[in-house]
């Protein structure tokens, strides 16, 4: 009872990152509450999910295994969340910030009446007074936000509905392994008990979902590219100091915008977060919004023709000159120093 | 056929273009350095509703905000574009609501506004970012929702074909009526205002408009019924007050603050050939690289 809940996305039996993210920042939370971590999977083909996620410190897995219930859809995973958690009574529930956490999390709060905050960028335990009533509660969830198109940061609580649920983003939190050899239980469930008919009144006619190609998630090191960079030619010479450093190549939103780069390579609040070893920005200025999706990088070499952006205040190396000018002696002087 | 329609617009500061003015010291947003606009996604909204309209004459749009008395320009906006009718839910009750409090108020609106097919609303809002609103307005009326959707590609009388737009992919969903629509930044964009419904619907107003403004022409107002923008209340949409406003939100904001970034002390380089190898040189040496 008043446990940690978090909604596992699966796709062909596998668990996104986003949920083994989630499942570890969970594993930490319910450590410092003394609660246990729950996870839900409903779906098809689920009988590798345990041994998936147990190593993240879950306690209990609730399996749905029903063929009605993929691919996802929202009205019978809102039923099985809402009548589990009238049931399991949790404290906190966690979902991505995915299309599907985005499309289920808000129904199921509504329907159970509790209230659901946006896209966390940080979760903490804390004390919260309300002054006004002179009440004081403890171990709430502080969930942490940017609003205002990035502009501010908001710590939100939620004092007196349960659960207090939040959605993040993929890449956001950790992901990290707690204990290879942790085992929980699982309980499954027969899915007639929690879905009826009235569910199913949305079908799925067609579907094409293609694997994404880029990966720069979980790359060590990034090049990427901005408005400054100029053109899709000039981003040849980005893929170019790529290849020879084994790294992906990432874009701000105007880089993507003016076509220089697919949207899968956009870095930032509306795009991917990363926190890769090092972070070689060219030609980006650094706002806010970019900055957001990569200020965790250990190390930040921005290139840009203007001393005054931005991004060199939180840049490692700064280097002043024109990116078509720099790249190129970079790809010059790697060759010849490494070995 | 034709179709009853609800638009959810709302109206927004415009924080897409945040200049320095707009923060005040305390990390909190001066809204009155922002311009209000149509919440983008909405026009989107609005267009898949006026496409319904162009294809099944007869259709009605109606469209309805919640927000203090100058989201009017909302509705005004809505009509020179070929909404039919506007509703302004407007209560000092209503402030400080979170998503859960909006969609109650917003839900009660709907109920009272009475008969509807479709509804559509944006994906998301550009102030409080969270796309929530859409799918509980759709769970307050116990109606099924499509989120992310780009285009209508079939309607009949009992059912809708909807292309969804997802991270990797698209997904065709078929639903039948009524259903809420939340619509994505890449469907059709609005088409523009209509010089004949801005000569129209100029001088639509609510009634608290029309009583400040103390206008001369205020009979025009009996004559052209479809000036008389809709006002309610909470009481004239019979919600209950406890669960609008900042009562009804169970989410609380505890502190707002501006966004600061840790600056760091860095090294600085010339693009001289000689100042870049010797870059490259210690990042190979350090094994940052390579
Ligand atoms: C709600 C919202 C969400 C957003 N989400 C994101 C997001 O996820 N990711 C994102 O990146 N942005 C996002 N943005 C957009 C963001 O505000 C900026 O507009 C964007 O990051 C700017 O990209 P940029 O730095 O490439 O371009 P610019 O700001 O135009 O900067 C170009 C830089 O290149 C330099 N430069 C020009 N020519 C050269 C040259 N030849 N050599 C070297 N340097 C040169 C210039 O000095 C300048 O610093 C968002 C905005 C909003 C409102
Ligand atoms: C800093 C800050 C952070 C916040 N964080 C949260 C949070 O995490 N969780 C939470 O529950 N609330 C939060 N709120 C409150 C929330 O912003 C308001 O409830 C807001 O009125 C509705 O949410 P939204 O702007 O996110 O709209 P969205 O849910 O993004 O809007 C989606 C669509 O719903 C329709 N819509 C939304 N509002 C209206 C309206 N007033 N009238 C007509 N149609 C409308 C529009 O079609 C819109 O495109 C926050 C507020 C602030 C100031």
């Amino acid at each position: 009872m008043n446990n940690l809940f978090v909604y596992l996305e699966i796709e062909d039996g596998i668990v996104a990152d986003v949920s083994l993210e989630l499942l570890t920042k969970g594993r930490s939370l319910a450590n410092q509450l003394g609660c246990k971590v729950e996870a839900i999977a409903a779906g098809i083909n689920l009988e590798k999910v345990g041994e998936q996620i147990f190593p993240y410190g879950v306690d209990v897995l609730h399996v749905f295994d029903d063929e009605r219930l993929a691919p996802y859809t929202t009205l019978p995973h809102t039923s099985i969340l809402v009548k589990l958690f009238k049931e399991e009574q949790p404290q906190i529930c966690l979902l991505g910030a995915t299309i599907i956490g985005r499309d289920l999390g808000p129904r199921v709060s509504s329907s159970l009446g509790s209230g659901l905050t946006a896209d966390c960028t940080s979760l903490e335990i804390g004390n919260h007074e309300n002054k006004k009533e002179g009440k004081v509660y403890e171990n709430l969830l502080y969930q942490i936000r940017p609003a205002f198109g990035g502009n501010i940061v908001a710590n939100i609580v939620n004092p007196d509905h349960r659960p207090q649920m939040a959605t993040v983003r993929e890449g956001v939190m950790k992901k990290e392994i707690f204990d290879p050899f942790y085992k929980g239980e699982t309980i499954k469930y027969d899915v007639n008990d929690y879905v009826n008919d009235k569910d199913l009144i949305v079908k799925i006619i067609d579907r094409h979902i293609e694997k994404s190609k880029v990966n720069i998630k979980n790359s060590p090191i990034i090049v990427s590219g901005g408005y400054g960079v100029g053109s899709k030619e000039n981003f040849d010479l980005l893929y170019k100091l790529a290849d020879l450093l084994g790294a992906e190549v990432g874009a701000s939103r105007a880089a993507v915008d003016a076509g220089f780069a697919e949207h899968e390579r956009q870095i930032g609040q509306t795009g991917v977060t990363v926190r890769p070893k090092v972070y070689i920005a060219c030609g980006i200025s650094g706002q806010i919004q970019h900055i957001a999706g990569m200020q965790e990088s250990s190390i930040i070499i921005s290139i840009n023709n203007d001393p005054s952006a931005p991004i060199n205040s939180i840049a490692d190396y700064v280097i002043t000159g024109e990116v078509e000018n720099v790249i190129p002696k970079m790809i010059k002087y790697y060759k010849k120093n490494s070995k | 056929m034709a179709f009853n329609i609800i638009v959810l617009a709302k109206q927004v500061p415009d924080t897409r273009n945040v200049g320095k003015d707009a923060m005040k010291a305390d990390g909190t947003v001066n809204r009155a350095a922002l311009p209000a606009i149509f919440n983008p996604e909405d026009l989107n909204a609005l267009e898949q509703a006026l496409e319904v309209k162009d294809r099944f004459p007869g259709t009605k749009i109606t469209i309805l905000t919640m927000g203090p008395g100058r989201a009017a320009d909302i509705l005004r906006e809505g009509l020179f574009r070929g909404a039919d009718d506007g509703v302004l839910l407007t209560d000092r009750a209503f402030a400080g609501a979170d998503t859960l409090a909006t969609s109650y108020a917003l839900s009660m609106a709907i109920r009272k506004i009475g008969k509807f097919d479709l509804i559509f609303s944006g994906r998301q809002a550009i102030d409080g970012d969270t796309a929530q609103v859409g799918p509980q307005v759709a769970e307050k009326l116990n109606i099924p929702q499509i989120t992310y959707a780009e285009s209508i590609e079939n309607i009949e009388e009992k059912s809708i074909r909807i292309k969804r737009r997802l991270d990797n992919g698209v997904e065709i969903v078929e639903c039948p009526l009524p259903v809420l629509i939340t619509v994505n930044g890449s469907a059709r964009s609005c088409r523009p205002r209509n010089a004949k419904l801005l000569l129209k619907y100029k001088h639509a107003k609510t009634v608290t408009e029309r009583q400040v403004q103390n206008l001369d022409y205020i009979d025009i107002y009996d004559s052209r019924p479809f000036l008389n923008l809709t006002e309610w209340s909470v009481a004239d949409v019979e919600a209950d007050p406890v669960q609008c406003g900042l009562s009804g939100s169970p989410t609380k904001v505890k502190k707002t603050e501006n966004v600061v970034f840790q600056t760091k002390e860095s090294k600085h380089i010339s693009d001289s050939d000689f100042e870049i190898e010797e870059l490259i040189k210690e990042l190979l040496e350090n094994h940052t690289i390579g």
